[in-house]
């Protein structure tokens, strides 16, 4: 049986006189992986950052697992701690990694799990240890991420989010900053993460990824979704003749 | 031709080791105290309360756009007058200086903040830190580094201010040269030799900043 983890009602957002969302409607069911695809300025990236309160919405409704908040008129906005609480449920990595420059590796896992869950060190650096064999990079724990390549800084920055044990993984456009010899490293690891369950949502323009992980698809543009299903069918056979004139930007990629 | 007679000067030297003791006593207490009130003022110029950003505002402008010599008169003559309170010159000199020097550390300090990408704030924030953790365990950690050496130009202006106090009669190192000039008419060798001081406790302290700055160019 599948359960509904994330649910997204009516979503608006606009930044000054500009709506980037408009009446966003979503639902992600518990260990599927959902890819956002769309044009720059689509407001995918919004939607992401709307589902752990980094942007504020300004109506709707968001919920994951049991948290729900309301941002309708009326509506009581979510305090400081209440907003930290909820974010400590998602992980999120960034198209710019965002490691924290002056932490080791293993300091920059560690940093949720002893500040936000108060774990005793010694066990916030064993997960921290065993999250870093995870994707692979044992022989970096050690070291600044300034001595890492960017797929390397990728890796600790999941890394870094899985060690919260969050219900959901947001990704942000995460292999976009990568150089091409490097975005499979970051890929694998992602491929992985949802092979084990993990419930992902995934801004993203490898469309070629997006078909092979992803359970849907969701083609967004000008803040509303154009199109979603199955990922086969929103790549494979686009019903929309937006979403077919964007695919049509990566078939020599596919 | 002027004979010069720097030996009548050695005769006060124990007032010039003085009145360099107060000086540099009075450093570190405005530095110390400007940097408190700066740290405050800086992190109140990007509160989310607009109340205060302004008030923090206020403070700022009010205190960089008045100067230094009209504040000290201000805060020894004025302030009693206005409030009652009456503060004694040295502590008058203390509050000045500290406000005075503190509305120029909050601008280092403001910058030092802003100046980190916001990257940084989002990473925290999304682990589930709340903003005032993602501040002292992300933020100001970072920012620190690159306020050192601005600080540290500031506090050495702070050092050659303290000279102004002298104007309230606090015994700091130009008020002891002062004393000594009119003593012995020999204006000329006391103020070189005050000059001289001043420039003597600052040159290894420019020498540290200078480093200071090269070090940070390096380590990006």
């Amino acid at each position: 049986m599948t359960t509904c983890k994330i649910e997204v009602a009516g979503l608006r957002k606009s930044f000054g006189s500009l709506p980037v969302l408009r009446d966003i409607n979503l639902k992600v069911d518990t260990g599927s992986v959902v890819a956002l695809i769309g044009p720059s300025g689509s407001g995918k990236s919004t939607l992401l950052r709307c589902l752990n309160l980094l942007v504020i919405p300004e109506g709707g409704r968001v919920r994951i697992g049991d948290h729900s908040f309301s941002f309708d008129q009326g509506a009581k906005l979510p305090g400081v701690r209440e907003q930290a609480r909820f974010r400590s449920t998602t992980g999120m990595v960034f198209q710019h990694f965002n490691l924290f420059p002056h932490m080791t590796v293993i300091e920059n896992v560690m940093e949720g799990p002893v500040w936000v869950k108060n774990m005793p060190k010694a066990e916030a650096a064993d997960r921290a240890r065993k999250l870093l064999a995870k994707v692979g990079l044992s022989d970096k724990v050690d070291v600044f991420p300034n001595k890492l390549s960017g797929g390397q800084k990728q890796r600790v920055a999941i890394a870094r989010a899985l060690a919260m044990e969050p219900a959901v993984m947001l990704f942000d456009e995460v292999t976009s900053a990568l150089d091409p010899e490097l975005v499979g490293e970051v890929l694998g690891v992602m491929r992985e993460l949802a092979a084990e369950g993990m419930t992902m949502i995934i801004v993203t323009h490898e469309i070629g990824f997006a078909r092979e992980v992803a359970d849907r698809v969701i083609f967004m543009r000008d803040g509303v979704i154009v199109e979603a299903g199955p990922a086969r069918e929103v790549i494979g056979q686009p019903k929309q003749e937006a979403t077919r004139s964007f695919l049509s930007h990566f078939h020599n990629r596919g | 031709m002027y004979q010069w007679h720097f030996d009548i000067v050695w005769g006060y030297r124990w007032l010039f080791v003085s009145g360099t003791a107060v000086t540099i006593g009075l450093t570190v207490a405005v530095v110390v105290l400007g940097l408190l009130v700066g740290l405050v003022a800086g992190i109140a110029q990007i509160s989310r309360f607009p109340v205060l950003r302004w008030l923090s505002w206020l403070y700022i402008e009010m205190f960089r756009l008045t100067p230094l010599l009209v504040l000290l008169l201000w805060f020894y003559y004025a302030l009693p007058m206005m409030t009652g309170i009456k503060l004694d010159a040295l502590s008058a000199s203390i509050v000045t200086l500290a406000l005075y020097g503190g509305s120029f550390y909050a601008e280092v300090i403001r910058g030092g903040i802003v100046s980190i990408d916001p990257g940084q704030s989002e990473a925290g924030l999304a682990l589930g830190m709340t903003p005032a953790r993602v501040m002292r365990r992300i933020v100001l950690p970072q920012a620190i580094k690159r306020m050192i050496p601005p600080l540290m130009n500031q506090s050495i202006i702070q050092f050659k201010n303290t000279s102004l106090v002298s104007v309230l009669a606090v015994p700091d190192l130009l008020y002891q040269g002062q004393v000594a000039a009119m003593d012995t008419y020999r204006a000329l060798e006391v103020y070189t030799v005050i000059a001289a001081i001043y420039f003597v406790v600052l040159l290894p302290l420019t020498v540290i900043v200078k480093r200071a700055e090269r070090h940070l160019a390096q380590s990006t």
